[in-house]
């Protein structure tokens, strides 16, 4: 039993974060999320480059040769960093439906995806085909006005289906989800430390007051139980197939729920400035409620858990 | 990165798990031996001699010097057997890892042994009726006087006092001082004369708690542990134990509560998904502890010191202890109140004990907020 990352795990982190931290500071983040287009397209050559987009994709085939729980890491970092374009689409949505020249031409960074999810899909205006129960089909239809502006949904217009290879695994979205809602709770219960160790009222910091400062030590404790849940799915994706579905399960409902928790005290804490449009989290906010929404909202995903342990 | 046992560890919990089921007995009921002391007693001693007790103490003071992960296997399929308690837990969990860390050669000689064999029990002379979450306003006196001190004063919420040869306590040397400073932590022989333990009943109809009282008790000078008036340092190491240690016990226990839920939940054969939904939480919640627990054991492995994301784990547990019984009351329904029906009811109201003993949630998250999130403290 070694529940700790490896050196490697580690330092794959740190690059992350300070690439992403360097790229996609909040105020860029900001200024993406309100443009038309959503996102960089730029930046697809630069994660490809970084070998991002085949991380589990073998080397062979032009991957990085990783596992999940790498691809879980990046995952948390992109979340955290509140990153905009269809990574999540292409790479948790619709790298394992394609076969294996298409999944090449992914990690080269030549094609995106997404998927049709309850009628959904998306980034459906930044990708380019479209994994579908009844098969591929071309990312034509429309863009719908969507809360959380740094990932849109789309709804596919009606047509000719190409034979895929695989279907959405919806353990490997699941998982890819609570990776995400991990970093987004981690970056707002940061903001609100800083913000009660700084922020002061009646002549002292509002930390010292416990109703400020116990709903943050319960912020800590649930985010770090959902990165717990997150990392056994990721890990039983590549070691465990058989509890993979269940761990997914489990972790997205748990991690969905501790991020919107998390943001929504961040806000509290924040008082007034965490309401604004100007404060980024807003942003944040939004995408806890798109993760928690997608795929079922986590009263589903516990229904699913509920049948595995009682049926 | 591997989230199941190694070989090793494999083969260990395959040791353990044939020798419990070999050897619990079927007499001693699981949980507080208050009723049969001796049973609980010879049991300790079965533990002890197989090498159970102490099994990640140095081997020079008796210890197995086995890794962390093997007190965790340990703990996890006793409580997964429903092994009685060890009736050591204090001595083993507290006063050796205290007397490991500050006593001399001639208490670690005179002490450790005797709590490995179950030979002395040990219990916890800390709160007091005006120092509960507050410990640092202790007011029991200890007073030097040629060779000794002589303790007056009251303690309460001690478990094991009943049945206890020994206490940890901690007394006010120096009447002058506040606070944490003037504490010194003493080592007590409750035979002496002066000691007098009475049983506090709780909420459940049960006495695992007494009240101590001193009265003009005489402790020899060499039963300081640490130096005199620094037991406040000393009583952060046996805190400290205390609550790093734990989890995996709690987990044990609950993940055994959670079975017994589930078992209910089919035998009863709950539709509503209501229900069924709350049933899933209790056991993701399980996991998402369980796990966390071996992220804590990893940075402790590492580092020495438990990692910090396992400062919350008793925390949550309480209250995932709490909503569990409750739930489990409400599959039985209006039957839950029939007191000799189920366990549940028993558990259910102990519950509500566990957040308030080895730290009220309310201090542990304080500690969560001052010394991992570095929030400024609210005192």
């Amino acid at each position: 039993m070694d529940f700790a990352f490896t050196p490697d795990q580690q330092e794959l982190r740190d690059a992350a974060r300070s690439f992403l931290a360097e790229r996609y500071p909040a105020e860029r983040v900001a200024e993406l999320a309100e443009s038309d287009a959503g996102w960089d397209p730029g930046s697809w050559r630069e994660l490809a480059e970084l070998g991002w987009l085949g991380v589990t994709i073998s080397e062979e085939r032009g991957g990085a040769g990783l596992g999940s729980v790498e691809q879980a890491i990046l995952f948390e970092e992109l979340g955290r960093a509140l990153y905009p374009g269809p990574y999540f689409s292409t790479v948790a949505l619709a790298l394992p439906a394609l076969g294996p020249e298409e999944q090449a031409r992914v990690a080269a960074g030549e094609a995106r995806w997404s998927a049709e999810v309850d009628g959904l899909v998306p980034d459906l205006a930044l990708v380019e085909r479209v994994v579908t129960d009844q098969g591929a089909a071309p990312a034509e239809g429309e863009t719908l006005e969507t809360t959380d502006s740094t990932r849109r949904l789309g709804r596919l217009a009606p047509g000719a289906r190409d034979p895929l290879p695989g279907s959405v695994d919806r353990a490997r979205a699941f998982t890819a989800l609570a990776a995400e809602a991990v970093g987004i709770a981690g970056r707002v219960l940061e903001w609100a430390i800083e913000h009660a160790r700084t922020r002061e009222q009646f002549g002292r910091p509002i930390g010292v007051y416990q109703a400020i400062s116990h709903p943050l030590a319960d912020t800590y404790v649930e985010a770090e139980l959902a990165r717990s849940l997150a990392y056994w799915a990721a890990w039983s994706l590549d070691e465990d197939a058989a509890q993979a579905p269940v761990a997914a399960a489990a972790a997205k409902s748990f991690a969905a729920e501790a991020a919107v928790a998390a943001c929504e005290r961040s806000i509290q804490v924040h008082g007034g400035i965490g309401f604004t449009w100007e404060h980024p989290l807003h942003r944040y906010y939004k995408r806890a409620q798109w993760i928690e929404s997608f795929g079922g909202f986590p009263a589903a995903q516990r229904a699913e858990v509920a049948a595995a342990l009682l049926d | 990165m591997r989230l199941t046992d190694t070989p090793e560890e494999a083969a260990f919990r395959a040791e353990v798990r044939a020798w419990l089921a070999a050897n619990i007995p079927t007499e001693l009921a699981r949980g507080h031996p208050r009723e049969d002391v001796e049973a609980a007693r010879a049991w300790s001693r079965k533990l002890g001699e197989a090498g159970y007790a102490g099994l990640t103490w140095p081997e020079e003071f008796g210890g197995g010097g086995a890794p962390y992960s093997h007190q965790a296997i340990f703990l996890e399929e006793a409580a997964r057997a429903g092994a009685p308690q060890h009736l050591g837990v204090i001595g083993l969990g507290m006063a050796g890892p205290t007397i490991i860390a500050h006593g001399s050669d001639e208490q670690k000689g005179r002490y450790l042994s005797r709590i490995l064999s179950a030979e002395e029990i040990w219990c916890q002379g800390f709160s007091e009726p005006g120092a509960g979450s507050d410990l640092a306003s202790v007011r029991t006196r200890a007073d030097r006087r040629d060779g000794h001190f002589v303790v007056n004063g009251q303690k309460v919420w001690s478990s094991f006092a009943h049945i206890a040869d020994w206490c940890l306590l901690i007394t006010r040397s120096d009447s002058e001082s506040q606070l944490h400073s003037g504490l010194t932590y003493l080592l007590v022989d409750m035979h002496a004369p002066g000691v007098e333990v009475r049983p506090l009943r709780q909420i459940t109809g049960e006495a695992e708690f007494n009240e101590i009282f001193f009265t003009d008790v005489q402790v020899p000078v060499e039963n300081v542990i640490g130096d005199v008036g620094q037991g406040w340092s000393v009583a952060m190491t046996t805190l400290l134990h205390e609550r790093g240690t734990l989890g995996f016990a709690l987990t044990g226990a609950l993940e055994n509560a959670v079975q017994k839920l589930i078992a209910l939940a089919r035998e009863r054969g709950v539709r509503d998904p209501g229900l069924r939904e709350r049933i899933a939480r209790e056991w993701i919640e399980l996991q998402a502890l369980k796990l966390t627990n071996y992220r804590s054991l990893a940075t402790l492995v590492q580092t020495g010191i438990p990692g910090p994301e396992g400062s919350g784990a008793k925390l949550w547990w309480s209250e995932a202890n709490q909503r569990l019984t409750k739930l489990a009351l409400e599959l039985l329904g209006p039957e839950a109140q029939l007191a000799g029906e189920s366990e549940w009811q028993h558990l259910q109201l102990r519950s509500r004990g566990n957040t308030i003993e080895a730290g009220t949630s309310e201090i542990l998250r304080n500690i969560v907020a001052e010394r991992v999130l570095g929030l400024p403290r609210s005192r």
